[in-house]
């Protein structure tokens, strides 16, 4: 299988990281690369350092050796606000939405930030919820009251009121009905026809094949091998060998 | 034994009073437990050198008012300052370091206030000194207006907290700070925000309850423990808990007052602290945990 060409113009681009949790070496260098408006999937099995790359990205986590550069400028060791600030956001595994505020004030921790009009806040809100409607009749409604879907459509939303030039969406359908899926699928798709990058971390084969344009493939907390997703099957040898389906 | 109803009522003024300024000390403790998960042990010596920034201020000025906000204001900015130097430095770090930061401000603080005011208690004159009659008692409209201005500052903090852009960052990073930051939300300008709101209102309460008792360097003391046992009864980091529980505790101790003399009473609020300890530790005024 050939290798796919990079994107020509990185957004972010990891190289050699290296992440530890207390004494356990999570991230072994890993490295990779999105381009703008591309969506990148990151798969392998459970602990090898999915989740750990995104937090590192986003200065959830610190990163012991190695760097990540945005936009052609380092940004390891800045603060995750300022990460949010420059376009970087984060959907995290278990949704993390703030139980106690309402969906509006969800949106909010997004949408009230210096130099956004309230005709641009507006703009953003309702382009929000003609896609996901019942965000809209929820509003007033507190976070943690939602099904597990609308939770998921909440913390999709709520990044995407940042306007950001990437997302870093981690397990989006994870513990999902068919339906709320394709949904998730659906915005994937149109946060892409936007020109947001997407870098997915996903279990659902299927969908991570069908969303992204590249695939990484994880071990050992490293990328052991990356490919164009039109390239890979469900059944293909290397889908088994990282993920052992 | 039958109590009449004029002590009845004269007590009950006098606990919702007295549980008003209470509210106002613990609204700003509990708002920096809350949201920081730091015990501000300081807290008292803030709500000291309000009260003596109003003695100042209303030495040079004769004006209460601008005594009541510019000590609020330099505190608040104090309150920016020490947080920054003292506690963010120790963000994510054990509990135990804020304790003991906090509490080393506080006897510098105390100490500071006895070297620079000197031991013998000082005055704040009252805005004004007219009373009404409240059945056998000349009652002091000043205590009642401090209840009002407390509630008047409690009401503006809640709103402030439901409806402000601070407010709503405030209240996402109190439930989860990283997910908070990762919203662009400045989290440690939060933390400095709010310990500059919290020294503000502990300013404020000083010089309010000045004019009540002298304002000497160990006047936070009582204040800032029984604050303590209010933010424990209503539930840490509980703030309508803490308002609630302040008017509960300042009640029962203006009525067991009707029995055993004010100083006896306050054992009253120790009490209902250890009982809240042993059946209910989570606080009285929180829903119960499903």
């Amino acid at each position: 299988m050939s290798s796919p060409s990079p994107a020509p113009e990185p957004l972010i681009v990891v190289e050699g990281v290296h992440t530890y949790y207390g004494k356990s070496h999570i991230l072994n260098g890993v490295s990779l690369a999105v381009g703008r408006g591309e969506v990148v999937a990151l798969v392998g099995r459970n602990g090898v350092g999915k989740s750990t790359t995104l937090k590192t990205i986003m200065g959830i986590v610190d990163a012991s050796q190695g760097r990540v550069l945005y936009q052609g400028q380092p940004i390891s060791g800045l603060p995750s606000h300022k990460l949010a600030r420059i376009g970087i956001a984060y959907v995290p595994e278990d949704r993390r939405i703030f139980r106690l505020l309402t969906v509006m004030e969800n949106l909010r921790t997004g949408l009230d930030r210096q130099g956004v009009s309230e005709a641009r806040k507006r703009q953003l809100l309702d382009k929000l919820f003609a896609y996901f409607p019942r965000l809209a009749e929820r509003r007033g409604q507190a976070g943690g009251t939602l099904s597990g879907g609308e939770q998921q459509m909440l913390a999709i939303g709520r990044a995407m009121m940042l306007e950001p030039k990437i997302i870093l969406l981690d397990e989006p359908t994870e513990g999902l009905m068919p339906r709320m899926v394709s949904q998730i699928r659906q915005i994937i798709d149109v946060l892409h026809n936007d020109g947001v990058a997407i870098l997915l971390v996903e279990q659902n084969v299927p969908l991570t094949l069908q969303a992204s344009q590249r695939v990484y493939f994880m071990e050992k907390g490293a990328v052991q091998h990356h490919a164009a997703a039109a390239e890979l099957s469900v059944d293909h040898p290397i889908i088994h060998k990282y993920l052992g389906v | 034994m039958q109590i009449p109803w004029d002590i009845i009522i004269i007590q009950t003024v006098n606990g919702i009073v007295t549980g008003m300024i209470l509210a106002l000390v613990a609204s700003g403790l509990t708002l920096i437990f809350g949201i920081m998960d730091v015990v501000n042990f300081a807290h008292g010596e803030l709500f000291m050198l309000g009260a003596y920034m109003g003695v100042v201020t209303l030495a040079a000025t004769g004006n209460f008012w601008l005594a009541l906000l510019s000590a609020t204001a330099i505190v608040a900015l104090l309150g920016a300052l020490l947080q920054v130097v003292t506690l963010r430095p120790l963000l994510g770090r054990d509990p135990l370091y804020t304790i003991l930061a906090t509490f080393g401000i506080s006897l510098v603080l105390q100490n500071y206030a006895l070297w620079q005011f000197g031991p013998v208690a000082r005055k704040i004159q009252e805005p004004f000194s007219g009373q009404f009659t409240l059945f056998y008692l000349q009652y002091p409209w000043y205590r009642l207006l401090i209840a009002l201005l407390s509630a008047a500052m409690i009401g503006g903090l809640y709103l402030f907290l439901k409806y402000g852009r601070f407010g709503v960052w405030i209240r996402a990073t109190t439930q989860d700070r990283v997910m908070a930051q990762a919203m662009g939300i400045p989290v440690p300008w939060v933390h400095t925000g709010v310990f500059a709101m919290g020294a503000g209102m502990a300013a404020a309460s000083g010089v309010l309850f000045g004019p009540l008792v002298g304002v000497n360097h160990t006047m936070g003391l009582d204040w800032v423990l029984k604050a303590f046992i209010v933010v424990v009864v209503g539930g840490m980091g509980n703030l309508v808990g803490s308002i609630a529980a302040s008017i509960f505790i300042s009640l029962l101790e203006a009525y067991a007052s009707i029995w055993v003399s004010p100083s006896q009473a306050i054992i009253v609020s120790s009490i209902v602290l250890i009982l809240t300890l042993l059946f209910r530790p989570t606080g009285l005024f929180v829903p119960t945990p499903k």
